[in-house]
């Protein structure tokens, strides 16, 4: 049994990190696509439409791998967490049925119109194609945020003979932590656009492109950069003292604290030993845990010891510890950004521009991290004290979860190299380009 | 207890409505799309980006149908979908791996340096084969009562094949409608050799599944049931009859009627689904469960359910909107927003 749940738990957590690479990068991306066209039907500088031109191609990339992976999703809730629709189906279920009849279809009908349609409408109803798509891959993600939020911090329900029956889909929707984690995941897509677009840019500009596109793009980059990367420690903040609140135990496991104690320190580095639920080693800063979490020097933080029900510590640990230097070395970098392109005009050092290309994935490592401290903080439940992950699990034969996974383990590397290489291979291409590039001409219109 | 099934709710009934049609959806409308992928073999390196134009809009949102069905199984019938999912696991994973393969390499094979180009093309066909190969195999199996073993193996293996030709006759009159020139005409010749393999798949189908299932035999030859029922195979032969035909005589036809085999084969479809679904209606895993025993609780179906009654309406008015926005032949697509500057 420990076997089937760990191959299922090891299937459903490759492919969904598989998955949120793409939605990640197209929900803030939507928005910032829609930016452009707005601007260039304003101002009709040609820069916008460099840059529109340039991104959409991303888009529509990163859109079909999240796709594809999404489907993928769509199978897995039932073969692998049977258990789940069977025991809180009547919650779940109409969350996701939601999902795809307010949020998929929309995105992915008007995605058509915006890719392909430009010229067969008018810029009036691509503008509005450009934005429905924008809403709906937003839309998406808050109904899936709520389905997710609602399993960390469960609300409007009574159990009856072991199902979720619902009372109240007000308080099942804006559930406790609904607000901060909605708030949280839409943030963690717009840094991750950004440091795309600055990575992305910075790279064109270290090969000597100084079009009006990459100007565009880079200081779009660089100011939602700087304003999201403080605001996104704040948000996370709240989250933090929501999760205090709500599920002390994952807190107790992302500040390595076994037992319960005033004044406790921030760990920067230490070796959980989950055998004898003590740290091996740890270095720390005194009393800062405390004052962060409960605003107080000597508040009391609860041991992962007390609890009976605690998740692994040393996953989430280090998962929150990456999430937060990726969360730090972002700030930083937003901030010399903002300093060079403004104050400086423009006059980026090489070592700036090398640090931006290093970035442009930064936002994936800091929006995993953060799924990982989340999803592994609830364990061992599957929704917060009402299920345990165990009683989901199918009975698939080991041997056929195995194969499968092997499938999916070939394939997404596979992927999610394509995909980055596609990208810069793109940004070569679009550097200093003629002005009708890469269109053979092929069939000519006939002209009457 | 007589009454029993009388007394029985609405809204499962419903919901098997519902999620036949968003199968049938994905079938019709995704069917031109794998269909098209696995043609795409058969044309030149122009034909190759023509065929791919013809359904680069579409294709997104023809293949969320298959979210929607499945989605629909998961929510409203969500023991079923936990059986049928576990008995079909491997060819699931075939079909999405299939899938998956199919929708980047639409993407990339575009967007990648050239040389690369070929091999996406070559992935781009074998996604769109696998995954037309294993929901093939799937009905069969399905029809079978997932009972594997050698005869069922086999019988499913013919599905399989069968059915790719229903994709490949579909995607093939897509292409009679929105290909023009050399491509237009190929797709002709592939529409008739593919339209005869589907109507051998789909006699193969109505002579085996009554014999595989007493029930399903005594549902369709007794009376009056036989007379109220005899329109759908009718109806089916007199399409492919016509479309031979028409075939026959296409040359004389002019560019209004190019939607006839596409309506055809829409029929085709359509009749040969609800056959199945008669055969099959209540049960929802073949002589295992009906809809009634699988639902979810009724509160929350009424809760999908206003919800779908209000959205699906629009789902379909703005998809009519998109087609009607990519309507005619499409020979070049891009993502430029203004139209390229006349040449002087």
């Amino acid at each position: 049994m420990i076997e089937a749940i760990l191959l299922a738990r090891i299937q459903f957590a490759a492919n969904i990190t598989f998955h949120i690479l793409f939605p990640t990068i197209t929900i803030a991306l939507g928005w910032l696509l829609f930016y452009f066209r707005i601007k260039y039907h304003q101002t009709r500088q040609k820069r916008w439409t460099e840059a529109y031109h340039f991104w959409v191609k991303v888009f529509a990339l990163s859109f079909a791998l999240g796709v594809v992976s999404g489907i993928t999703m769509s199978f897995q809730f039932g073969t692998n967490w049977p258990g789940f629709m069977e025991s809180v189906g009547n919650i779940a279920g109409p969350l996701l049925a939601y999902e795809v009849l307010t949020a998929f279809f929309l995105e992915a009908t008007f995605l058509g119109i915006m890719l392909f349609g430009a010229q067969r409408v008018s810029p009036k109803i691509h503008s509005l194609a450009t934005l429905l798509v924008a809403v709906s891959t937003t839309l998406s993600a808050f109904w899936i945020m709520v389905l997710n939020a609602w399993m960390q911090t469960p609300a409007g329900f009574e159990m009856i003979n072991g199902k979720a029956i619902a009372t109240s889909w007000w308080d099942i929707i804006f559930n406790p932590s609904m607000h901060y984690r909605l708030i949280h995941m839409l943030m963690a897509s717009a840094l991750t656009a950004a440091f795309l677009m600055i990575g992305i840019s910075a790279y064109r500009w270290r090969k000597g492109d100084r079009s009006n596109g990459v100007k565009a793009a880079l200081s779009t980059g660089i100011v939602l950069a700087a304003i999201m990367a403080p605001a996104q420690i704040l948000s996370g903040d709240l989250l933090g003292l929501n999760t205090l609140k709500h599920q002390p135990q994952k807190i107790a496991a992302m500040e390595g604290v076994w037992e319960t104690q005033k004044g406790a320190p921030f760990l920067i580095f230490a070796i959980p030993n989950e055998e004898e639920q003590k740290n091996d080693f740890a270095i720390g800063i005194p009393k800062l845990a405390s004052l962060i979490l409960t605003h107080d020097l000597d508040g009391e933080i609860k041991g992962l010891s007390s609890f009976e029900k605690a998740p692994p510590m040393t996953p989430v640990f280090w998962s929150f510890r990456i999430m937060l230097a990726t969360g730090m070395l972002m700030l930083l970098t937003a901030g010399l950004g903002v300093f060079y392109w403004f104050k400086r005009q423009q006059n980026l050092p090489d070592w700036l521009c090398q640090l931006f290309v290093w970035m442009s994935f930064s936002g994936w490592v800091g929006t995993v991290s953060g799924w990982y401290v989340s999803e592994i903080g609830r364990q061992p439940y599957l929704v917060d004290g009402v299920l345990l992950t165990a009683d989901a699990v199918s009975t698939t034969p080991a041997s056929m979860v195995s194969l499968s996974l092997a499938f999916y383990l070939l394939t997404y590397p596979l992927l999610v190299f394509a995909y980055i290489s596609t990208l810069f291979f793109l940004a070569k291409k679009a550097i200093n380009p003629s002005p009708r590039p890469n269109k053979p001409l092929t069939e000519e219109p006939a002209h009457a | 207890m007589p009454n029993e099934v009388f007394d029985q709710h609405w809204l499962p009934v419903v919901f098997m409505i519902l999620m036949g049609i968003a199968l049938l959806l994905y079938v019709c409308l995704d069917g031109f799309d794998l269909g098209i992928g696995i043609l795409m073999r058969r044309g030149n390196d122009e034909e190759k980006d023509q065929m791919l134009a013809t359904i680069a809009p579409f294709w997104d949102a023809n293949e969320t149908w298959l979210v929607l069905g499945i989605g629909l199984l998961l929510v409203a019938f969500p023991i079923a979908h936990g059986i049928i999912l576990g008995e079909l696991y491997l060819p699931i994973a075939i079909m999405l791996i299939g899938l998956i393969l199919r929708g980047v390499a639409f993407d990339f094979r575009v967007k990648v340096h050239a040389k690369y180009k070929a091999l996406w093309n070559r992935l781009f066909y074998t996604g769109s084969l696998v995954s037309s190969l294993a929901q093939g195999y799937m009905l069969g199996m399905f029809i079978m009562g997932f009972d594997v073993n050698l005869v069922t193996f086999l019988f499913s293996s013919v599905i399989a094949v069968c059915f790719c030709a229903a994709y490949c006759f579909i995607g093939a009159s897509w292409l009679i409608i929105k290909a023009s020139g050399d491509l237009h005409k190929r797709a002709i010749g592939w529409a008739r050799v593919t339209m005869r393999l589907t109507a051998l798949g789909i006699v193969i189908i109505s002579l085996i599944t009554p014999l595989a299932s007493s029930r399903i035999y005594d549902k369709w030859f007794s009376m009056p049931e036989l007379i109220l029922l005899i329109p759908i195979p009718l109806l089916t032969a007199a399409t492919f009859l016509g479309l031979e035909i028409f075939f026959r005589q296409f040359h004389l036809v002019s560019e209004r009627y190019h939607n006839v085999p596409f309506i055809g084969a829409i029929i085709i479809m359509v009749m040969s689904f609800h056959g199945l679904a008669y055969s099959f209606y209540p049960y929802i895993v073949p002589e295992q469960l009906t809809i009634w025993e699988a639902a979810s609780s009724i509160d929350s179906l009424k809760i999908i359910f206003i919800g779908t009654v209000i959205v699906l309406p629009t789902i379909f008015a703005y998809t009519i909107f998109a087609h009607r926005v990519f309507s005619g032949k499409i020979s070049d697509i891009s993502y430029e927003i203004e139209k390229p500057p006349e040449e002087t």
